[in-house]
């Protein structure tokens, strides 16, 4: 019997990173802009899409693909707004891995302007995941508090926009929005941060005029 | 808790890593947990002492080598290393610090046993 000791150095988000790459590359080429939303359970993530679905209608091709652990409810609120949407229930991870979307977007149009993922509603694990997304936005609510960019690193580490949802509700709890922009940034300077509510229209045209311009950008090139 | 999916994605490496060696059997994986993986290593550990149960490692030891976030100011260049996360150079105060080491994920090495 002989020992051996052998060294091997492989990343093993590999095959993760490989498939998101792929999807990244191949919607490109279709001139698709692709957002991954991650947050906490009940932050906003659902709300803000059927939002930027009343928006972007008529002028912009958009659709969904779900994250969760169970259930189809996310989906039927974005199909209910026309919008074509697909759920991923993933019994139980508590994350989206890029194979779950490759296979989902085989039945996705391709003539799309944008395809948003909602992830599962989760601020730890999905920023461990790339899912082949151009632009990964994280949200946080109001409600959460100001301290979660400090707790939470990595989820703000990996975006690039911050978004502040339920800005409503800010006049109503001790929620500093100078402290969690300040600290998000300390993270990431590269934010770009967005102050919304979906349910009062607030800051939306500034969040929607961003997109536009991205999907502009990725279509030029210069994304 | 995605360790039990880090540890299948592991496992998809050890296995191949095995049969390329011929190996009989994996005694020892270690592997190079960046502080900021967003990794739990114990429960990591964990998922591998469940994962590992009638596979060619069934009786491995894991090793874990948590890596320390090594980041480097962009402004003024200071290095550092530290064991708590800091996003705000210690030397000028600016913010946005390079990480230089401590997100990876890494199968760095293993022992096996084979006939020879």
């Amino acid at each position: 019997m002989e020992k051996k000791e052998v060294l091997v150095l492989k990343d093993i988000l590999g095959t993760n990173k490989k498939i998101a790459a792929g999807i990244r590359e191949k919607l490109r080429t279709k001139g698709i802009l692709s957002v991954n939303l991650m947050s906490s359970p009940g932050s906003g993530k659902t709300t803000l899409l059927e939002s930027l679905a009343g928006r972007l209608q008529g002028r912009f091709r958009m659709a969904v693909i779900e994250g969760d652990i169970e259930t189809e409810l996310d989906a039927e609120r974005i199909r209910a707004k026309g919008i074509p949407a697909w759920q991923i229930t993933t019994g139980g991870a508590c994350h989206l891995e890029a194979k779950m979307v490759g296979k989902v977007l085989a039945e996705v149009p391709a003539d799309l302007d944008f395809l948003f993922i909602e992830n599962v509603g989760n601020l730890v694990c999905p920023a461990s995941y790339d899912l082949g997304e151009s632009l990964r936005f994280v949200l946080l609510s109001s409600p959460e508090g100001d301290d979660k960019p400090k707790k939470y690193p990595e989820a703000f580490l990996s975006s690039h926009v911050l978004v502040l949802t339920k800005a409503d509700l800010i006049p109503h709890l001790p929620f500093d929005p100078a402290r969690a922009r300040r600290e998000a940034l300390e993270i990431n300077p590269c934010l770009e941060v967005f102050e919304v509510s979906a349910l009062t229209g607030q800051g939306m045209d500034v969040l929607e005029a961003f997109l536009v311009s991205a999907l502009e950008k990725l279509r030029s090139g210069h994304a | 808790m995605h360790e039990l999916s880090l540890v299948a994605g592991l496992f998809e490496i050890l296995e191949e890593k095995a049969r390329d060696e011929k190996a009989l059997r994996v005694t020892a994986v270690t592997l190079r947990v960046g502080r900021l993986s967003g990794v739990v290593p114990e429960l990591l550990e964990t998922a591998f002492d469940t994962f590992k149960k009638g596979t060619i490692a069934s009786r491995a030891k894991l090793r874990i080598e948590v890596v320390p976030l090594k980041v480097r100011c962009r402004s003024c260049g200071e290095e550092s290393l530290t064991d708590e996360p800091v996003f705000v150079c210690s030397s000028c105060a600016s913010p946005g610090l390079e990480i230089m080491e401590g997100q990876e994920l890494t199968l760095q090495r293993m022992e096996i046993e084979k006939d020879g």
